[in-house]
């Protein structure tokens, strides 16, 4: 079962390191990474997607809460949040293909962000499962080479962030 | 003022008494601000290896944080296996390293490695201090973070420019981390919940482990066990948290407990988990652990909350308070947990311990059993080990009957523990009798620390069940790998032990019969000095009872009948 964890750490040296330590070190395999700022300047969030039963999602959530630069830890429940993945895609596009790519990204929305000679590089922000399908679009085209930024989530509009849930009584 | 100063002025305001350390290049000028002046005694360790495990020794005997210091780079290495140590054992210690000057990070120079990279996997946090305003609140945060919660270890990690910077230096008040916030208190329905099913329980025990003694919740534990009638196992971390002399005390479970106690605990219909984490060395396979109890489970660390067994009744909290309320409210059937309590003497009655019968041959329990009659009548005995046979032994014959008097490597199952675990709590406890029980392998891992002991006037008794062996892997090969022996024969005369004590200084004595042991420890504890008694036992002698590894408590292997008497 998948997973996204959003977590809200202090933004100090080692604060990332101490995360992904804790994984690896526990045997949790993590699928995506997502890092960046937040509102506050002093702190950063990590969108880590993992694929694990309930049981071992409840442990890595307690053993994050015991990391001292761990401020916030919550489960980014599907339906409750939104989570969207940049990806920049490099496809062979040779002028007699070029119509035919310019129609598929203009279907799912990706943006032309560069042209070359043989070569065209797609901009697309979407939900992972969007990225993944235009990734299977193109393909058939030649990828020359793919990069996806890890999905980054937040919760709903309609929600504000919430205390972290208390896994334990 | 100076960052180095500093650090001293805040391990006076912490209350240090004693740190543990070796000079070196990156971590000069603390040693030039102890020239200066502190009321902090410097034990000077031989290794820093030793000087971490005098740290936690000082740390387990006092209920204090333990605190060693060692220079950048190699000093700093050999802290990571006490780092780890107090990891795994949660004893609170504050390592403080020195670092190379800040503009030489990250260019490979003289003595640099990154520690608090290579630790982050082993302490509760780390710091690397870049700005010598930034210290105080350091070492503040770090004395806090290693005795709140969960205790453990952290790793302050100060480059040699920053203790020389000048500042104004003043102990901050408070602390700002909001990060860090360990459980206050227990659920009270939650404790509700547990006192019920406690009470409503035909065969309930305690299993109670290391994080008693942290808590410092040994009176609530004995209060809470006297009103419910409840029978106590303590796993190894946790022996002398519970009179070992009460009625009510069942032993010790896990590989190499007594066949009675590891049957009260897997045939419990309701075990007390206190501030224990079921480690493997105590349940065998986990599936065939204690099929039919209902757990309850308190713990300050939420984290061990059905890590390994699913808690039926969880209590997340500090385990004095928690196990207060939880005594208070227990409501007790008068006369239910008698049967119970028959059983497990039944069990006791007919499962004793045994070893081997006469032969002439000095046994090693019998190291032990001698060891345990001469210090019966001391006030105040802390006994230390190393890691292997011995320590099993320890644990089955030695009676500790007060939280403390037991100091040893559960977790990381460290070799060589024993020794500067013995000095470092020496100093914490100059007027207990301390008595390290070492292995003859573990013995030559940190022997050094024998020169600390004399020459801080830091005495203490080392016995050395000398079995010429690896004795353990000895064990392991002989029964798990087909009687193939590899690489585990040091021989009982390589080194000359007593010759070697006597080299450091203290007193050095060899036994090979019972009468000679007698004597060598009656001299011993009655020297006042550092002495070294190399007890010569059978080379043969397996530990027993053996739950093989992975395997259920049914599958107890046990002394071999016919050579066997009870002891």
């Amino acid at each position: 079962m998948k997973h996204t964890l959003s977590v809200l750490v202090e933004n100090k040296p080692g604060a990332l390191m101490r995360v992904t330590s804790m994984f690896a070190r526990r045997g949790f395999n993590i699928d995506s990474l997502a890092v960046g700022p937040t509102e506050r300047h002093d702190v950063s969030r990590i969108t880590i997607r993992v694929d694990c039963a309930q049981t071992t999602l409840e442990q890595i959530e307690k053993q994050m809460h015991k990391l001292v630069n761990v401020l916030r830890v919550q489960e980014l429940v599907p339906g409750e949040s939104i989570e969207r993945e940049l990806a920049l895609l490099k496809v062979a596009a040779p002028a007699s293909k070029r119509a035919e790519l310019m129609t598929l990204a203009d279907a799912v929305g990706a943006r032309l962000a560069d042209i070359g000679p043989d070569s065209v590089v797609f901009e697309l922000v979407g939900t992972p499962e969007e990225i993944d399908a235009f990734e299977e679009l193109v393909r058939p085209h030649g990828l020359r080479e793919l990069g996806r930024t890890g999905r980054l989530g937040l919760s709903r509009a309609a929600r504000t962030a919430k205390r972290p849930q208390q896994v334990l009584v | 003022m100076t960052g180095a100063d500093a650090i001293l002025r805040c391990l006076e305001a912490e209350g240090v008494d004693v740190i543990f350390g070796i000079p070196g290049g990156a971590i000069l000028p603390l040693y030039d601000a102890m020239a200066r002046g502190t009321s902090v005694r410097h034990v000077l360790a031989r290794h820093e290896q030793g000087a971490g495990h005098m740290a936690e020794g000082y740390a387990r005997a006092s209920g204090r944080v333990g605190v060693c210091v060692a220079t950048s780079g190699p000093g700093a290495t050999n802290l990571v296996t006490p780092i780890a140590d107090a990891w795994m054992d949660s004893t609170p210690l504050v390592c403080i390293t020195g670092q190379v000057r800040s503009h030489l990070i990250g260019t490979d120079a003289f003595q640099e490695c990154d520690i608090t990279g290579i630790t982050i996997p082993i302490v509760k946090h780390s710091w690397l201090v870049q700005n010598v305003r930034e210290l105080p609140s350091v070492v503040k945060a770090a004395f806090h973070v290693a005795r709140t919660g969960r205790c453990g270890p952290v790793l302050v990690d100060v480059p040699r420019d920053v203790q020389e910077a000048e500042f104004d230096f003043s102990y901050p008040e408070s602390l700002s981390l909001p990060g860090w916030k360990p459980p206050r208190r227990g659920h009270s329905r939650q404790i509700t919940a547990a006192a019920r099913a406690v009470a409503a329980a035909e065969r309930p025990i305690l299993y109670v482990g290391g994080g008693v003694l942290n808590a410092d919740a040994t009176s609530e534990l004995l209060e809470l066990a006297e009103r419910g009638r409840l029978p106590v196992v303590t796993t190894l971390m946790a022996k002398g948290a519970f009179p070992e002399s009460h009625e009510l005390h069942a032993g010790w479970p896990g590989m190499h407990g007594p066949k009675w106690s590891n049957w009260a605990l897997n045939k419990a219909d309701l075990i007390v988990a206190v501030g224990a984490r079921f480690d493997d060395r105590v349940t065998g396979r986990v599936s065939a652990f204690a099929p039919g109890a209902t757990i309850v489970h308190l713990d300050i660390d939420a984290a061990e909350i059905s890590k390994i067994r699913h808690a039926d009744i969880p209590v997340v909290g500090p385990l004095k308070p928690v196990l207060g309320q939880l005594a208070r409210e227990l409501e007790p059937v008068p006369g239910r947990a008698e049967p119970w309590l028959r059983q497990i003497a039944d069990w006791r009655d007919e499962f004793p311990l045994r070893y081997g019968g006469e032969n002439g041959v000095l046994k090693p329990q019998r190291v032990l059993e001698l060891l345990q009659e001469l210090t019966a009548d001391r006030d105040d005995v802390v006994f230390t080990t190393g890691v292997g046979q011995h320590q099993m032994w320890a644990m089955q014959y030695l009676q500790c009957d007060l939280p403390r008097s037991f100091i040893t490597s559960g977790g990381l199952g460290t070799m060589g523990y024993g020794i500067p675990a013995a000095v470092g709590a020496k100093a914490a406890r100059p007027d207990a009798t301390v008595v390290c029980v070492d292995g003859d392998g573990c013995f030559q891992m940190t022997q050094q620390e024998l020169a600390t002991a004399v020459l801080e006037q830091l005495p203490v008794v080392v016995v050395i069940v000398n079995n010429g062996y690896l004795g353990m892997v000895r064990q392991w090969q002989d029964m798990f790998f087909d009687e193939r022996f590899s690489q585990i024969r040091l021989t009982q005369q390589v080194p000359d032990y007593a010759l070697l004590a006597q080299a450091y200084g203290a007193l050095g004595f060899t036994a090979e019969t019972d009468d000679e042991l007698r004597d060598a420890l009656e001299q011993s504890l009655a020297s006042g000095r550092t002495c070294v008694i190399d007890a010569r036992v059978d080379p043969h002698e397996h530990c027993f009872p053996m739950i093989p590894a992975g395997a259920a408590a049914v599958d107890v292997i046990e002394y071999p009948v016919n050579e066997a008497v009870t002891a």
